[in-house]
């Protein structure tokens, strides 16, 4: 089963200064959303409330399932990986460990996952000691691992070559197709067009305009979103 | 100058021949000062990890207060533990005064705020560090504590070494608690203060040496042991 989120109204101030909203909108589905918009646009905050780590100031956002079996099924990738001073294997496993699976079901996942994002050689080395790449792939397997219904990325491939994208956007594509749903903020309009099937246009904490990826790269509705696509500074 | 040779070569005959006293005081200051250690670390460290992680109205005055517990007299912690071991105190009836576990607790309470505040300052770095991931992953709080400590180890045994060489080195209130008594309360540092009071300062050089020893054969220890854990050096 796949899991709704609504958002009604919802705003985040801080100091006074609106970063946020309001924002109303329903997410639903299995697709691979992008969120684009420029710098301060509000994606990550906007990535955040959604992940239920930043506070709202006013509105409310309701998940389809209860709140705790929501935040459960949820996993977030940040833009630079937080990576335990452990080893790999042992990153891997951490979220498992708190989840309380027994040691044999862990090691199997964990060698399955470290297959899956390339690193079955690197298990004991120290996670801290890994390429930008690496560090980026075992972020996206420890947040896999547990299966969840709902990923968020917060520009996951910024400062990455090329290779490293190309095989964390297969990553995600795969992990798409095998249902989970994905919400990520993106910089690269290139990497957008490969992943997106809709697109959700931030500007100024607002959503701008929303839709079906192909329609949105062909015929933009919005000044501000053309001017965007086009590779126009928009602010 | 001469004492401090003479210092030396009693220092070279009580090791070589195990002096039976030696032995004994040795052991003892291990075991007053180890067992302080232990009961202080499992204090100090989830209570200072705690304090890394936890946003609470009074944690300002409360970090102000540790640290400033770190200088804790502890002349006047003997007076205040005597006063409340002693049999017209509170605790009178337990009948701990003079025993070795009134020197552990006064040493616990001289150590546990030391270890407390390094361990806090070291967990305050690494907490910013993993702040997002573990909130993201939805951890408890015993979870948090539990991942801190452990990835935090090293440092947290920097922090037990601190207490350590404190509650080792310590004299003032473990002389008034223990009261010095041969054979059962005597440690290495109340000896030395023993000795030079009666003038025999060849011994008790001989016994300040073998103090410094221990408490390097201890930190080398520690640090071998942590040194060839498997997974590795962080």
């Amino acid at each position: 089963m796949s899991m709704a989120v609504s958002l009604h109204d919802v705003a985040v101030r801080r100091r006074g200064k609106s970063i946020l909203g309001p924002i109303t909108t329903d997410m639903a589905g299995t697709g691979f959303t992008i969120i684009l918009g420029p710098n301060g646009s509000g994606k990550t905050t906007f990535l955040k409330v959604l992940h239920g780590v930043e506070r709202i100031s006013d509105g409310a956002l309701e998940w389809s399932i209860p709140e705790t079996e929501a935040r459960q099924a949820q996993a977030y990738v940040f833009q630079s990986p937080i990576m335990l001073r452990r080893s790999v294997a042992a990153n891997l496993a951490y979220p498992l460990q708190l989840e309380k699976l027994g040691k044999p079901a862990i090691a199997k996942r964990v060698s399955e996952w470290a297959q899956r994002i390339g690193l079955s050689d690197a298990l004991d080395r120290p996670a801290t000691r890994l390429s930008g790449g690496e560090k980026q792939k075992l972020a996206i397997g420890r947040a896999l691992i547990r299966q969840p219904k709902v990923l968020f990325l917060d520009e996951p491939c910024a400062n990455l070559d090329g290779r490293a994208t190309r095989e964390i956007e297969a990553l995600l594509l795969d992990a798409n197709q095998r249902g989970t749903r994905i919400i990520m903020s993106t910089h690269n309009l290139g990497q957008a067009k490969r992943l997106a099937t809709d697109v959700l246009f931030l500007l100024n904490g607002r959503i701008h305009e929303r839709g079906d990826a192909d329609v949105f790269f062909a015929k933009p509705s919005g000044e501000e979103s053309a001017a965007f696509l086009k590779g126009d500074i928009v602010e | 100058m001469n004492d401090i040779w003479s210092g030396i070569e009693a220092a070279f005959w009580l090791v070589i021949t195990l002096d039976a006293d030696l032995v004994d005081i040795t052991l003892r200051s291990l075991q007053v000062s180890l067992t302080a250690l232990i009961i202080a670390s499992a204090i100090a460290l989830p209570f200072g990890t705690w304090l890394a992680i936890r946003r609470f109205r009074f944690r300002r005055a409360v970090i102000a207060t540790l640290n400033a517990l770190m200088g804790l007299p502890p002349v006047v912690v003997g007076l205040i533990v005597y006063l409340l071991l002693s049999r017209s105190g509170p605790f009178g009836v337990l009948g701990l005064l003079f025993t070795p576990t009134a020197m552990i607790i006064a040493q616990v309470i001289i150590i546990t705020p030391l270890i407390a505040s390094i361990t806090h300052q070291a967990m305050r770095e690494l907490w910013a560090e993993y702040h997002d991931l573990l909130i993201s992953l939805n951890t408890s709080k015993s979870q948090r504590i539990a991942t801190l400590i452990w990835d935090g180890r090293r440092t947290l045994l920097t922090a037990a070494l601190a207490g350590f060489g404190r509650a080792i080195g310590e004299v003032g209130a473990i002389m008034i608690v223990g009261g010095n008594i041969d054979n059962a309360t005597r440690v290495l540092t109340t000896a030395i203060a023993l000795e030079t009071g009666k003038g025999d300062f060849a011994l008790a050089l001989g016994l300040g040496f073998v103090l410094i020893a221990l408490a390097l054969l201890v930190n080398f220890a520690i640090h071998a042991l942590s040194r060839t854990e498997r997974e590795g050096r962080w």
